[in-house]
């Protein structure tokens, strides 16, 4: 049978703010255990939430960017369940009336075209704290640091139709959050983490099949492969005439497979009602119009942009744009790389290559992130402008790249150190010409007398000898074209 | 009437022990509440917004600044146990 896949996210991304959502309490990751927790992120007898201010505006900057729905009036409701590491015995969260509401995005899918993706809603939340389990003998370590930090939970439409349009719709969301600056993005650190609702049903039918929900799914990777998992496992249960039960599942990247968490099912009932403590949030549409004035550059905008203005290919411009953080490098990369005061062509595509290419993979190569990279925007547009220039080749401009990366210096002061200059000198690379056409006498034979179709081909030996002798610093298009000249004549 | 499992479920939600013998007397006393409540369905409320909280003001909102230094050791002071800055509860996985 043809099953269809229905699938739709739960992102949490946590908000950039200085302070907590209800309590002055900082909330800077890494602190050491309970110094970021005040009297109101315990939930000790008398205290009163009151709210950040920031948390709402970021919200807002959200609703704005997916063009949904921003209600005047939002309400606060308390979720109620049972775990230490939630000291009140209730999360403050949103339930009937969140602060957004009907969005969309549009994702790019594998064949290059558009979806349309619905965002059901947005809303605003405490994080919990963090229960440690290990290092505790019997015990189990509590960590309120995180409780009460700031969280929008982003709701999809069950809208997506495989595991790969699950990973683009979280990248999309990825983009637009850190575009804004209302979230770090950091995974890692948990700032950005997702739960999966996967179901399948025959395909043409219109009822929803039982779903499983995949938790805490915090790389872009796990997202895809738990979904697949999860898709194949409920194939198999289905066809072999089994039933899918509706779980939470977890997700394992040592195994590559998820498994029932069974324990957290029976209290599913959280009894939501408005949180006494908190007024209503109004908005008003000033408010809302103030914001939307700041807004930002997006994604998509700013791909469209930096493909016109750079003359980028589709392909390139969305992979420069695809996170704020490469795209601030990209342009100020691409403007110190170019020698005068307009943008140039060539320059501009010499840059995204190096982007794309070199550098990307020497970040990954050692687990970095751009802005802790020891080549910064400045050093590696010098080295593009020295190729740009003819000062070196593409080749030499590796070598070059490596011992910045490795601290050495810019780009000029290595070149001028190991002298690697490139020999543009037309007297020089004749000399150099000359000595192998002398040295090579039975392959110049084969040369002039091999029609001239794979003469093309028979050249790069040349090439090659010379650019050898050069010790790689021959400019290799005056080198070819030089021996084609000399090669043709007797 | 409210019945003996549903009064066992919503004592088990809000983590209170009851006794068996209380639970006719709670699923009475309970089923008397709903049903004093439930004379509220009788009115019409189709033109009334659902109230979010009984007071008619909007949140106060504070500007987003770090105003609590660490107090841990204060706070920790009336915990039951502590282990290198962590609060101990028991074993909450198998």
């Amino acid at each position: 049978m043809d099953w269809e896949v229905v699938i739709g996210l739960e992102i949490h991304a946590q908000l950039a703010t200085r302070s907590k959502i209800f309590s002055g309490a900082a909330t800077t990751y890494g602190a050491e255990a309970n110094t970021q927790a005040c009297a109101v992120d315990l939930g000790l007898p008398g205290v009163l939430p009151v709210l950040n201010e920031e948390v709402v505006r970021m919200a807002i900057m959200f609703g704005l960017a997916i063009n949904a729905e921003i209600p005047p009036r939002s309400v606060f409701a308390r979720k109620n369940y049972f775990y230490p590491d939630l000291p009140k015995g209730y999360q403050i969260s949103q339930y009937e009336l969140p602060i957004v509401s009907h969005g969309q995005i549009d994702i790019t899918l594998e064949d290059g075209t558009t979806k349309t993706i619905g965002v059901t809603r947005a809303h605003l939340e405490e994080d919990a704290g963090k229960s440690v389990h290990e290092g505790f003998g019997n015990l189990t370590g509590i960590d309120l640091n995180r409780a009460g930090t700031p969280l929008i939970e982003i709701v999809s439409e069950p809208d997506l139709r495989s595991a790969k349009e699950a990973g683009a719709y979280m990248k999309k969301i990825h983009a637009i959050v850190t575009y804004l600056g209302i979230c770090d993005g950091n995974m890692q650190e948990g700032s950005f983490r997702c739960d999966a609702n996967v179901s399948i049903r025959p395909q043409g039918d219109s009822e929803l099949g039982t779903r499983t929900e995949l938790k805490n799914l915090n790389s872009f990777r796990f997202v895809e492969a738990a979904i697949r998992h999860e898709i194949e496992r409920q194939t198999d249960e289905l066809e072999s005439g089994g039933k899918v039960v509706q779980e939470t599942r977890l997700y394992d990247p040592v195994k590559d497979e998820t498994r029932s968490m069974r324990s957290k099912e029976e209290a599913n009932d959280y009894r939501y009602f408005p949180d006494p403590d908190l007024l209503p949030i109004e908005i008003s549409p000033d408010f809302i119009n103030e914001i939307k004035t700041s807004l930002p550059e997006l994604p998509d905008a700013r791909q469209k942009r930096i493909m016109k203005e750079y003359k980028l290919s589709e392909y390139d411009s969305s992979v420069i744009t695809s996170s704020r953080d490469m795209a601030d490098f990209y342009e100020s990369t691409a403007k110190a790389a170019c020698s005068v005061a307009s943008l140039d062509v060539k320059s501009s595509k010499l840059t995204a290559n190096w982007i794309m290419g070199e550098f990307s993979a020497a970040l990954n190569r050692n687990s970095l992130d751009i802005k802790d990279s020891p080549v910064n925007d400045e050093m590696l547009g010098e080295l593009i402008k020295r190729i740009d220039d003819n000062t070196i080749s593409n080749k030499i401009a590796k070598e070059v790249f490596d011992a910045m990366w490795n601290g050495e210096g810019t780009a000029d002061e290595i070149i001028e150190k190991k002298g690697l200059k490139q020999v543009t000198d037309s007297g020089a690379i004749e000399k150099l010409v000359d000595g192998v056409i002398a040295d090579s006498t039975p392959q110049v034979e084969q040369y002039r007398n091999s029609p001239v179709e794979k003469q093309g081909k028979l050249i790069g030996y040349f090439v090659g000898q010379v650019m050898k002798k050069s010790r790689g610093k021959a400019n290799p298009k005056q080198v070819n074209e030089l021996l084609r000249k000399k090669l043709a004549k007797d | 009437m409210l019945k003996q499992s549903d009064i066992k479920k919503i004592a088990w939600l809000a983590r209170l022990e009851i006794a068996e013998e209380d639970t006719p007397g709670f699923s009475r006393d309970l089923s008397n509440i709903l049903n004093l409540v439930e004379q509220m369905d009788h009115v019409d409320t189709s033109s009334v917004t659902p109230m979010a909280h009984p007071l008619e003001l909007s949140a106060r909102l504070r500007p987003d600044k770090v105003t609590e230094t660490n107090q841990r050791e204060q706070l920790q002071s009336h915990a039951p146990a502590v282990e290198r800055g962590h609060y101990l509860v028991p074993k909450v996985i198998e």
